[in-house]
């Protein structure tokens, strides 16, 4: 157990490490990385003297040692458009970001996990094939654009809901159903495979056979074991929500870190952009740890295998 | 095609294999899509984006990028104000959104087709070496895979994206590079499934080459599971450009493509939704086609899942 989540902490690590390189290396790739976080009309002399105050004209190692020094220190440079450290601005934005994703995410639980649980038992039932349609649209419906036309239905033309802003708890119900949306339709389908691959298992042919009670069968058995993919799973998917934030936080005038990125995109404000990618990295590399460790705890299997 | 040529047992699931000679295998394939209506809506979905792309400059009715200031903003043609001449309306400067929505095909599919075939080019050979040759270079692929894979992808695309610019080129290797990670771990799953293999096992113990091995019993048993992700990450790929276009991070703004017409139409919001309405629809339907198809092809491709499935 404990080789295994040490040997995960190292990984993880080592994922962050990589990411650093290529946060610093990705604002570097077109060969010139004042000319990139400058406005294109900039005349040369300007660029000259923002190149010589960032220092990109010293030698690429020492810029990378220097990066990666003050990188570890918490500092990942002064944002161009505020003027001031770039990790302040995300964290008091993240606030914003995680109440959407973990919104969002309770809703997909909410509907999906009941649903794929009631489908996989019962397949080709009316249930089932809801859940599969469930399951389709979620993969297929552009999030963003239901999160638009939604706008048009109920703040437009109904006024039920607000269309932007984080001001009271309504402002929540769109977006967060938005987002949350194809991780609904990706946890249908995996609760729903899950149960119909666990109802196959020996063990499960075996409770039947000494005559336990389906009711328990499902209980104690089947539903217990399909948590263990889905818990593996949620890290994932709460990274992929923190990325469609920025569709969904554009939108919806949602002031979380995803708005942030679009702006930054538009001020040309790279150290912001790449303190944010590695920010959020390291949320996500430390979620998809913390489920991995919970994943070994729930599943001795994972446990005990080296 | 008559009922006598079909395999006796119907209840066990058709076998691709048990068929004989390529004719009779596409006989049969088609065949197990007349059986699957949603395959079949899923294949049509895709045939008609493929045709709609092709033929795009004989069936569309107006020049995409023609502009009228005179007509612009039009709703559709059944809506009040609306005529037929531009049957779901013109944008904000009088072009048609048929047209374009037509033209906008060549563009997702450019973007799925090209990226795909780079991304599974890629993946396949380091899946392959990884697969193949174990040990220290599979571990340091596997972690690698694994590293990418941890990204929030959709980050980094659009950070990407951000710094190389907007062109078609651009996007199309940007989604080949970074979706080449999901192949390898593909290629690479089923290369270890096939080493084990029993056919495998006797042709070395034949004394088959390596390279007979891999391009004669490993290679070709690939292309099914890898067809089967080919789609499913095709459909991604079109959503993803779409979404690249909403930033105004993909194909210049010139260029008629989903993704820059909702990227567009979004500043016309509440007065005139069909400018969003309409590629939406289209991106929606065109992931719908491919991701029914792919849920038929993984269940017709792979052998395992075939005996599941009943």
């Amino acid at each position: 157990m404990q080789r295994y989540l040490l040997s995960r902490l190292l990984q993880s690590i080592l994922i962050l490490f990589g990411v650093l390189l290529l946060v610093f290396f990705m604002v570097r790739a077109t060969g010139d990385p004042a000319r990139l976080m400058m406005p294109r009309e900039s005349s040369q002399e300007t660029i000259n003297a923002f190149r010589e105050k960032m220092g990109f004209n010293r030698p690429l190692h020492i810029q990378l040692g220097d990066f990666i020094w003050r990188a570890l220190q918490g500092d990942f440079g002064d944002s161009l458009h505020f003027k001031t450290p770039a990790l302040p601005l995300i964290l008091a934005r993240l606030p914003a970001t995680v109440q959407l994703a973990a919104g969002g995410l309770f809703i997909a639980v909410v509907v999906a996990v009941p649903l794929g649980l009631v489908a996989g038992s019962t397949p080709g039932s009316l249930w089932d094939s809801f859940a599969r349609f469930l399951g389709l649209m979620g993969q297929s419906i552009p999030n963003f654009w239901l999160g638009m036309i939604l706008i048009v239905i109920f703040a437009v033309n109904l006024n039920l809901l607000p269309s932007f802003g984080r001001d009271e708890w309504k402002s929540m119900i769109m977006p967060c159903f938005v987002l949350g949306l194809p991780t609904m339709g990706a946890l249908v389908r995996l609760t729903r495979s899950a149960v119909l691959e666990i109802r196959g298992e020996d063990y499960i042919r075996t409770a039947y056979s000494k005559g336990l009670h389906p009711n328990l069968i499902y209980s104690r058995h089947v539903f217990r074991n399909t948590a263990i993919p889905l818990v593996s799973v949620i890290g994932v998917q709460f990274g992929y929500m923190l990325g469609g934030s920025i569709y969904i936080e554009t939108i919806f005038a949602w002031p979380g870190m995803g708005q942030l990125i679009e702006q930054a995109i538009g001020w040309r404000d790279y150290p912001m952009i790449q303190a944010i990618a590695f920010f959020t990295s390291l949320v996500v590399v430390a979620l998809n740890l913390f489920t991995d460790m919970a994943y070994a705890v729930l599943d001795p299997r994972i446990r005990y295998r080296r | 095609m008559t009922e006598a040529s079909l395999p006796a047992d119907k209840s066990s699931g058709l076998l691709i294999d048990e068929a004989r000679g390529f004719r009779q295998k596409i006989i049969y394939l088609l065949r197990l899509l007349w059986r699957d209506k949603s395959g079949m809506i899923g294949l049509i979905l895709f045939l008609t984006l493929i045709f709609l792309a092709v033929t795009a400059p004989w069936i569309s009715p107006h020049d995409p990028l023609q502009q009228n200031l005179r007509a612009s903003r039009l709703p559709p043609a059944w809506s009040e104000g609306g005529t037929w001449d531009y049957p779901l309306g013109t944008d904000n400067l009088g072009r048609d959104l048929l047209s374009r929505i037509i033209y906008g095909s060549r563009v997702s599919l450019t973007v799925g087709f090209f990226g795909v075939l780079i991304a599974a080019s890629l993946g396949m050979v380091v899946g392959l070496i990884a697969g193949y040759t174990g040990g220290r270079v599979d571990s340091a692929i596997t972690g690698l895979i694994n590293l990418i894979l941890a990204m929030p992808y959709l980050l980094f695309v659009v950070f990407i994206a951000s710094i190389f610019g907007r062109s078609l080129i651009n996007v199309i290797l940007i989604f080949g590079i970074t979706d080449s990670p999901i192949f390898a771990r593909t290629t690479r799953g089923e290369v270890l499934r096939l080493r084990e293999s029993g056919y495998v096992e006797s042709a070395i113990s034949l004394g088959a080459s390596q390279f007979r091995i891999i391009f004669r019993h490993i290679l070709p048993n690939l292309i099914g599971p890898l067809i089967t992700v080919a789609t499913f990450e095709m459909s991604a790929m079109i959503f993803y450009e779409a979404g690249l276009g909403f930033l105004n991070l993909s194909v210049p703004p010139s260029i008629p493509s989903w993704g820059n017409m909702l990227s567009a139409g979004r500043k016309y919001l509440t007065s005139s939704p069909w400018l969003l309405t309409f590629p939406g629809l289209a991106i929606m339907f065109t992931s719908l086609g491919m991701n029914l198809l792919g849920d038929w092809l993984r269940d017709v491709l792979d052998p395992r899942l075939r005996r599941v499935k009943k």
